[in-house]
Order: C-alpha cells, then sequence, then structure tokens
C-alpha cells in the first residue's frame, strides 16, 4: 500500500514540514526573516535549549525525565563565574581562568547528572520526583549565591570568554558548531552503538531489558550524566553571551528542552526518539518567538497563545498511528 | 525533676514577659523573596532598616519576613500576629487582592498598617500608602528622549512583565511622547525585566528595523541585554539606551561614564522599603499617623546627581 506508506513517512516528517510552513509564513509577513543574520540569530539562540534537549532524548527515550534542566544551568553559571572571578583575581591568566570555567561546566553539570542518576537507579526514587527536587534546590542555591541579584563575570574576564558566543568560524557563530557536532555525535550514538540500543531497550521495556542482561542501572546513570555534561556544554556557551548568571537564569528552558524533544517525535514514554526530530523542535520554538518580534499584528499578550497553538498542531501532523 | 522544669520554664515565660514589656513599639514587615535584582535590593533595605532603626531605639523592634507566594505571605501574617505580637505592619503584597482580607484581619485587630508599592484593593484596610512613582517611571525617560532626539526620531520600547505596574508605565511613556509628533514608536514588546529575553528581542528589533534612534529598555536588567545585542550586531545608530529604576551597576556606568549610550536614569529605588519602615515606626513610636499616601518621587538621574544614587553594598 504505498499511498499508506507515504502518509507514514510524511508523519515522520511533520516537525521538518511544520519548520518549512513556519518559516514561509514568516518571510511572507516580513521579508527580513529570510537573511543570513536572521538565520544566523536564530540558531545561535536555539543552541542552549538545543543542546540540552539533545542530552533529555537519551533520558526520555530511556523512560526518565529531568525536569532540573534550567536550573542546573543557572547554578552551573554562577558557579564557574565566581569560579573564574576568584582565579582571575589570584592572577591567573584570563585566557587560562576562562578555560577553567569552561571546563568546570562541563565537569560540574556531569557530577550533578550522575548524582541525579544515582538517586534514581541506587535510590529507587522517580526520575520525576528527583529532578522536581533538585529544580528547587539548584535555583535556591544560585539565588543565594547571588544575594538575589546577578553574578556578574570581571571585565577582562568576558572580554577573553566573549569569543566563545560571539566569535564565528567560516561565517558560521561557533555555539552553532558546537550544536551541530554535537548533535551528530549525539545521533551516532544513540542510533548505532550497542549503548544507543540499550536506552532504547530499557525505554521500551525494562523487564525485558534486564532479562536480556543489559546493566538497566548503568545505562540509565549513563544516561542523565550525558544530559548533565550537556546542559554544561549548553552553559559554557551561554555565559559569555550576557557574562552574568542571575534567578532567572535558564528559567523554563526544562519545558522547552522536553516540549523540543516530543515535538521531534519522541514519544514521552520513552523507547524510541529521533536526535534529528529533536533538533528540529529546537529550532522550531526559537522560530516562533522570532516571528512573534518581527511582526506585530497580533497582540504581544497573545504570544504564549501562539507559541501552544503552533506546538500542538505540528504534535497533530506527527501523530503515529495508536490503536 | 519535673518541678524544676517547671520552675525553669515559669523563670523563662516571666523574662519572656519583661522582655516583651520594655518593647514598646513591635513591627512586622512582610515582603517578597528575593528572586530578581529589584526583590534582592527590598530584602536587603529592609534588614538595614531593622538593622539601623533597632539600634536607634531600644524600645523597638522590628521582625523581617519574606515569602515566596501570596500563600505563604498570608500565613506569615498570621504568624507575625500570634507569635511576634506586632502592633504595626509594614507590608509590600505579593498580590494586591489576595492579600486585602489578610491584611484587613490584622487591621480589625488594632495593628497599624502601612502598605508599600502595591496597594491593596480595599483602601480601608490600610492606614498609610507609600509607593513607588510608577507614573514619573515612563513619563521622566520620554521627556529626557525628546529632548536629546530635539523632538525627531525613531524610538523601540521594551516592556516587564504584563501587569498593572507595566501599563501604567507605559502609558505615562506614550502620553508624553504624543506631545513630540516628530517622534516615532517603532514598536513595544515584553523582555518581561529579564536580560536574556531583552537579548532576543533587541536582537529581533535591529533585524526588523534599519535605522533607530534610541531605545526605552524600562528596567536596568533589560538594558544591560539590550547594550550586548547592539553591540553584537555592531549597529552605530543608536545613540541613548534608556533603562530603569537605577541598579548600582548602571549607576555605576553612568557616573564613570563608561558607555556613552547610557546617558541617563530614573529612579525608582528598592530603598522604598526602608523609608516606609522608617516613617512608620518613628510616627508610631511618637504616636502619631502618618499622612494616607506617601510618593517616594522617580527623579531624573544625571551623570552629575549619580553618586548620591549609587549604593554599593546593595545586591540591586
Amino acid at each position: 500500500m504505498p499511498l499508506e506508506q507515504i502518509s507514514r513517512r510524511l508523519r515522520g516528517l511533520g516537525p521538518a514540514v511544520g519548520l518549512v510552513a513556519l518559516c514561509l509564513l514568516a518571510t511572507f509577513l516580513n521579508s527580513d526573516f529570510a537573511t543570513v543574520d536572521n538565520a544566523l540569530n536564530v540558531l545561535t539562540r536555539s543552541t542552549f535549549t538545543g543542546i540540552i534537549a539533545v542530552g533529555m532524548c537519551f533520558v526520555i527515550v530511556g523512560g526518565g525525565i529531568d525536569l532540573s534542566v534550567g536550573s542546573m544551568a543557572a547554578l552551573i553559571a554562577g558557579c564557574v563565574i565566581l569560579l573564574m572571578n576568584s582565579l582571575g583575581a589570584h592572577g591567573v591568566a584570563p585566557g587560562l581562568a576562562v578555560a577553567a570555567g569552561a571546563s568546570g561546566a562541563v565537569l560540574i553539570g556531569s557530577l550533578l547528572g550522575f548524582a541525579h542518576g544515582w538517586l534514581i537507579t541506587r535510590g529507587r526514587i522517580e526520575p520525576f520526583i528527583v529532578t522536581l527536587g533538585t529544580l528547587g534546590i539548584f535555583r535556591a542555591v544560585l539565588t543565594w549565591l547571588a544575594d538575589g541579584g546577578a553574578i556578574t563575570l570581571d571585565n577582562d574576564l568576558a572580554d577573553a570568554y566573549a569569543p566563545v558566543y560571539y566569535g564565528a568560524l567560516l561565517g558560521v557563530p561557533i555555539p552553532i558548531w558546537v550544536f551541530a557536532a554535537v548533535a551528530l555525535a549525539a545521533g551516532a550514538v544513540l542510533q548505532r552503538t550497542a549503548y544507543g540500543r540499550h536506552v532504547q531497550a530499557i525505554g521500551s521495556n525494562e523487564q525485558v531489558a534486564r532479562y536480556a542482561a543489559v546493566d538497566v542501572d548503568a545505562v540509565k546513570l549513563c544516561s542523565y550524566v550525558v544530559l548533565g555534561a550537556m546542559v554544561g556544554v549548553a552553559t559554557l556557551l551561554y555565559v559569555p553571551r550576557l557574562g552574568s548568571a542571575s534567578p532567572t537564569t535558564g528559567l523554563l528552558w526544562e519545558l522547552e528542552a522536553i516540549a523540543a524533544v516530543i515535538i521531534g517525535g519522541t514519544a514521552l514514554k520513552g523507547g524510541s526518539g529521533s536526535i534529528a526530530g529533536t533538533v528540529v523542535g529546537a529550532l522550531l520554538l526559537s522560530v516562533i518567538g522570532n516571528v512573534l518580534n518581527l511582526t506585530s499584528f497580533i497582540s504581544i499578550h497573545l504570544n504564549a497563545a501562539v507559541q501552544g497553538a503552533v506546538i500542538i498542531a505540528v504534535a497533530f501532523m506527527q501523530r503515529k498511528n495508536k490503536r | 525533676m519535673l518541678t524544676r522544669r517547671l520552675a525553669v520554664a515559669l523563670a523563662l515565660a516571666t523574662a519572656f514577659a519583661a522582655a516583651n514589656a520594655q518593647t514598646k513599639l513591635n513591627v512586622g514587615v512582610a515582603i517578597p523573596a528575593a528572586d530578581h535584582g529589584f526583590t534582592a535590593g527590598i530584602v536587603w533595605w529592609a534588614n538595614q532598616a531593622k538593622k539601623e532603626l533597632e539600634q536607634q531605639h531600644p524600645g523597638l523592634k522590628i521582625t523581617v519576613k519574606a515569602a515566596a507566594s501570596a500563600g505563604e505571605q498570608a500565613n506569615q501574617l498570621q504568624d507575625l500576629f500570634t507569635t511576634n505580637k506586632i502592633n504595626a505592619l509594614v507590608i509590600l503584597p505579593q498580590e494586591s487582592a489576595a492579600l486585602t482580607k489578610p491584611v484587613q484581619q490584622l487591621h480589625g485587630k488594632g495593628v497599624y498598617v502601612t502598605v508599600v508599592d502595591r496597594g491593596l484593593t480595599d483602601a480601608s484596610a490600610q492606614d498609610a500608602y507609600v509607593a513607588g512613582d510608577n507614573t514619573a517611571f515612563g513619563a521622566v525617560p520620554a521627556e529626557f528622549l525628546a529632548k536629546q532626539l530635539g523632538g525627531k526620531g525613531e524610538i523601540v520600547a521594551l516592556r516587564g512583565i504584563p501587569t498593572t505596574i507595566d501599563n501604567e508605565r507605559v502609558d505615562a511613556f506614550k502620553t508624553v511622547l504624543a506631545k513630540s509628533p516628530g517622534i516615532k514608536l517603532l514598536d513595544a514588546k515584553h523582555g518581561n525585566w529579564n536580560r536574556d529575553d531583552a537579548f532576543k528581542v533587541m536582537q529581533d528589533f535591529l533585524t526588523r528595523f534599519k535605522h533607530i534612534d534610541a531605545v526605552w529598555a524600562a528596567d536596568d536588567d533589560m538594558a544591560f541585554g539590550v547594550l550586548k545585542a547592539i553591540d553584537q550586531a555592531k549597529r552605530t545608530d543608536i545613540k541613548i539606551v534608556f533603562g530603569g529604576a537605577g541598579s548600582k551597576g548602571m549607576v555605576k556606568i553612568l557616573k564613570d561614564g563608561s558607555d556613552p549610550r547610557i546617558q541617563a536614569n530614573v529612579s525608582y529605588s528598592p530603598k522604598f522599603i526602608y523609608d516606609a519602615i522608617k516613617l512608620t515606626a518613628e510616627a508610631r513610636l511618637k504616636g502619631e499617623k502618618l499622612p494616607a499616601k506617601t510618593i517616594v518621587p522617580s527623579v531624573l538621574i544625571t551623570r552629575e546627581n549619580a553618586s548620591t544614587f549609587y549604593y554599593p553594598d546593595s545586591p540591586f
């Protein structure tokens, strides 16, 4: 039945079709949308939640969830800024201090991810509860460190760090390269390695995976560490943008990241998923915000309603036949 | 054994009673918890008032409680009344409507109530109202921009979180701007008093409008994001970025003249909680009343007077 096959194909392409449709509409509404500069702005902007969403994809495919990523990003940002400032104040060269801060971000992220994984697998607590708890803890600790205000990177360090966000290679900003590299690597790991297949096996049926001699706890733990490291990578790109962390940093990133994964065709209950879809989902979310800013015929009070409607429409296009 | 414990308890109780008897005025302060720069400033200034005033007036006791939600604040009001036995209350309500009844209850039991910044929906529940000047917060930058641009130019504006405060400010801004027909407000979008959101909105304004003379960022955090977006786009047409509230970072830039685009600011300091506590405590110690309404004026901050608005120790 070729017709049915074609329609199934189209459903798999739902998010991509939605993205293209949205871009065409945007170009029609404001011709400035289809400029290279705007495209680079939107792509760069989507890298933070995009990279986190790639990590989130592993956790969700494995049947888990992480609600804390936005708070975690804020806490990591605050910690590494404090670290870099204190290194700078002790006479460490700015370049070296920034390198330490950037690698510190990934390290702290991995450690926090490990803590999640440990509590979930060894502590036998539901991931929803563990990460709901840390969502509050991480943001509260940051607010405490910042005394409720903002933690700001010292000027010479900010200058040394700025190229990581504002710099470009072959005309393409660095964050986009990082996002692309992360997504390609993650796609390969999820689809072509034993580890990736184990994650999918656990997500579709944990008991069967256990009987098939998959080390369920180790695989799960690892997926939370991967996500933590991704949050670290996103944060190390985020910090040079504004050079500051405040209690509003990363607010609601968890919902954006989870939405990107689900819009991209991954089932919230786990089992199977796609990194490519996740990337498209992340781009779609940024494009909606961008289009709303570039036009002004919808009341700004309705922005969130438009976002919600587009998300539901795209999810409708990529729904699967479930009986 | 039991009798000895009882004796100790009794002694403690009398000691407490004695301490309470010496306290002539017991002020409760209920404020929102620090969740962004401005509220962090509120918490800092409230504690500053407690420290200074308790030292100056031996008969004065001040209890500061910060709440993250309207429900929590309502509970704290009950605690302040029953366990701290307050006879005066200074409150910055989390939400005007939700806190009106709880405040009314205390007022009915004889507590003197000073409401700060966000008025209650029923003004009979309060004895005095101390507030910042949201109209001037919008009008002052509009006047400044109109004057600096010589009555001609193109402006974009950022708005805060959709609230009545935001509406008041934006309406005042537009009203004043309407007097200069040569100035065009290209668009105004919500940046939610947030650096990251302001950065994104400004990036898109820069894509959309090829020429912009000035930006009303309407908040110092948003001004920070706006400046970064302009720097990234390497745009040189924007001559003025006007923030608001006078945060220490922006006042310092103004004072040092380190960014030519930051030429002025408008005060809206969290210090008004300090003023409200001080006014209430000093009036009540003398048995006097406060005027029904005290407006702490929002004034233009320029390079000349910037140092009087610079509080390096405050987190805001």
